[in-house]
């Protein structure tokens, strides 16, 4: 009796799981160069790889090509993006808008033109591109992302990308052969300590075929770890010996270049 | 190629709280450079500092906050000096203190009401515009008057502004022994006031205002002035130290280190050229300074920005 239950609860279990992922042809297969990128005294930005590829199945159309768009995202964090404006002849701060819980490194790539990937609708729909990517403000009090082309939404993606905080490149990624793949993450210097998730969407024929995603994480360590925690935690001391160096700095420098 | 790609590497430092990495020629540079004038001037220094970090690309709150500690190690190394040559008036820098400190504690209080209403920024630029132009500006006039003055072969001696016929007439009077000086305590305590309230909101040691009113109100002589401006900067400046690293988090050890490193080292510097240099030249050089800044600030509010627009973070979330 309970052989046959066995094979029956296995045969819904794999009919449950068709029926939550139908039709999935393809399996993306990818892993970053380093997961964990250390910030050591001489940190002064890096370069990721990512690469990965595109396993087929028996049920895939042949001569399928493919289209990948890579999305890294950092910690997230609110900001406020203020514009000057002039009054009584002077440049002063005056309307401002709040971005809630938005990324604070983003990059977008892919192997070609979003345009060229899928329809404008389907690029809304995957947030393909900085154009398309939700960043949520708050509008009089209402919690919503605004048309692109909103001014503080245009200067808020054009300052980030200044910085190389933000970036967009529709030809990082490159396919080796029709399967295999590979795109660099550069990280510049000031990029913010934290997880970064990395999401790889496949799109065939205009349409997302499949996605998976990884992260890796920016930490500092050693003696950079230290100092932060402890000016983090222990405000108090971390003060007192501040202070304690800068009098002993300056009293050996009274030592040193004293001359009567 | 690939030598001096490491070359380059090795002269970065990854600062732990700033969170970029900088190069630390540099930044010992400007901390020499800015120690130089705080040593020859006898003032902090931090008007000049602040805004050069800025300009670097650390956050100005970091930068606020770490150049508080290398003000006190320059200011520290700068009053040892004056204290071994006895150019320091114990007395009145104690007095200095009482008001010092009260002006602080009003002045991080003022600062926090003011960051509340917002428009904290416009209210630091507009007031080191008002406070460096005006004090940079008749600092530089009544220098450039006592030049002329000697240059005309008239007498060398200042011809002390306003006779203040207030100040010798108000009670509690002290006699200041190494300054030579009878005078009531009034004065000094409100003058301790105000260069606590104005140092604690603008972020600055306030050296630079103090030792011109010390000169021309309290009419303390040349010998002592600096030394005891000095002795007051050091003091409210590892206060300030201490505030910003239990209240933000903010101060950069690292940072602050480099910074005090090139800082005392230029002080040395300047307090010997300082001593060289006539009274009444030093006055005009640090009056033009004070100027040149705070015409930079004005410039900066006048001017049309190259970007309207600025981006700041307001928190993080996970």
């Amino acid at each position: 009796m309970s052989a046959r239950i066995i094979p029956m609860l296995g045969w819904l279990a794999l009919a449950a799981a068709l029926l939550a992922t139908p039709a999935q042809a393809e399996k993306l297969i990818v892993s970053v160069s380093n997961h964990r990128v250390t910030v050591t005294p001489n940190y002064s930005g890096e370069e990721l790889v990512l690469f990965g590829s595109v396993e087929k199945d028996a049920n895939t159309p042949a001569n399928r090509t493919y289209d990948l768009v890579v999305t890294v995202a950092g910690p997230r964090a609110d900001m406020v993006t203020r514009r000057k404006e002039r009054k009584f002849g002077i440049w002063i701060n005056t309307d401002s808008r709040q971005f809630l819980k938005v990324p604070t490194y983003l990059a977008l790539f892919s192997n070609r033109p979003f345009d060229a990937i899928a329809s404008a609708e389907v690029q809304r729909r995957q947030q393909l591109g900085l154009n398309n990517v939700l960043l949520t403000q708050r509008v009089s009090g209402d919690y919503a992302d605004v048309v692109p082309d909103d001014i503080f939404r245009s200067a808020f993606v054009r300052l980030r990308r200044q910085h190389g905080l933000y970036r967009e490149e529709t030809s990082a990624v490159t396919f080796l052969t029709p399967t295999l793949f590979r795109t660099g993450i550069p990280l510049p210097a000031e990029v913010p300590i934290g997880l970064y998730n990395v999401e790889i969407k496949l799109f065939a024929d205009g349409a997302l075929v499949t996605k998976t995603d990884t992260a890796f994480e920016i930490v500092k360590v050693g003696f950079e770890q230290f100092v932060a925690t402890t000016a983090q935690q222990n405000g108090f001391v971390y003060g007192l010996i501040t202070a304690a160096m800068a009098l002993m700095t300056g009293w050996m420098a009274s030592i040193v270049f004293r001359k009567d | 190629m690939r030598r001096s790609l490491t070359k380059q590497t090795r002269v970065q430092l990854y600062l732990p709280i700033a969170d970029i990495p900088v190069n630390v020629f540099l930044i010992l540079a400007m901390g020499a450079a800015v120690g130089f004038v705080s040593g020859m001037f006898g003032i902090g220094g931090g008007f000049l500092m602040t805004p050069l970090l800025i300009f670097v690309g650390i956050a100005p709150a970091v930068a606020v906050a770490s150049v508080a500690s290398h003000i006190a190690a320059s200011s520290f190394s700068g009053a040892l000096s004056y204290w071994r040559r006895r150019a320091i008036d114990p007395l009145l820098a104690a007095v200095l203190l009482i008001g010092g400190s009260m002006g602080t504690a009003l002045g991080v209080w003022t600062f926090t009401l003011l960051r509340a209403l917002g428009q904290l920024d416009l209210m630091i630029a507009t007031s080191y515009v008002i406070l460096l132009t005006t004090v940079g500006g008749l600092m530089f006039w009544e220098g450039l008057r006592a030049l002329l003055r000697a240059r005309s072969g008239g007498p060398v001696t200042l011809r002390r502004p306003g006779s203040h016929v207030w100040i010798p007439g108000l009670p509690l009077k002290m006699l200041f022994k190494r300054s030579k000086i009878y005078l009531s305590v009034i004065p000094v305590v409100v003058i301790g006031l105000m260069i606590g309230f104005i140092g604690a909101v603008m972020g600055i040691g306030g050296g630079f205002i103090l030792v011109p009113l010390l000169i021309y109100v309290l009419r303390v002589p040349t010998s002592t002035v600096i030394g005891t401006s000095m002795v007051l900067t050091l003091v409210t400046m590892v206060f300030a130290t201490m505030l910003h690293a239990i209240t933000n988090h903010l101060v950069d050890a690292v940072l602050a280190l480099i910074l005090m490193i090139g800082g005392v080292t230029g002080a040395q510097f300047g307090a010997r050229a300082g001593q060289k240099i006539r009274g009444e030249h030093l006055r005009l050089l640090l009056g033009l300074l004070v100027l040149a800044v705070g015409v930079r600030f004005a410039v900066e509010l006048v001017l049309r920005p190259e970007d309207l627009f600025t981006i700041r973070q307001t928190g993080v979330a996970g």
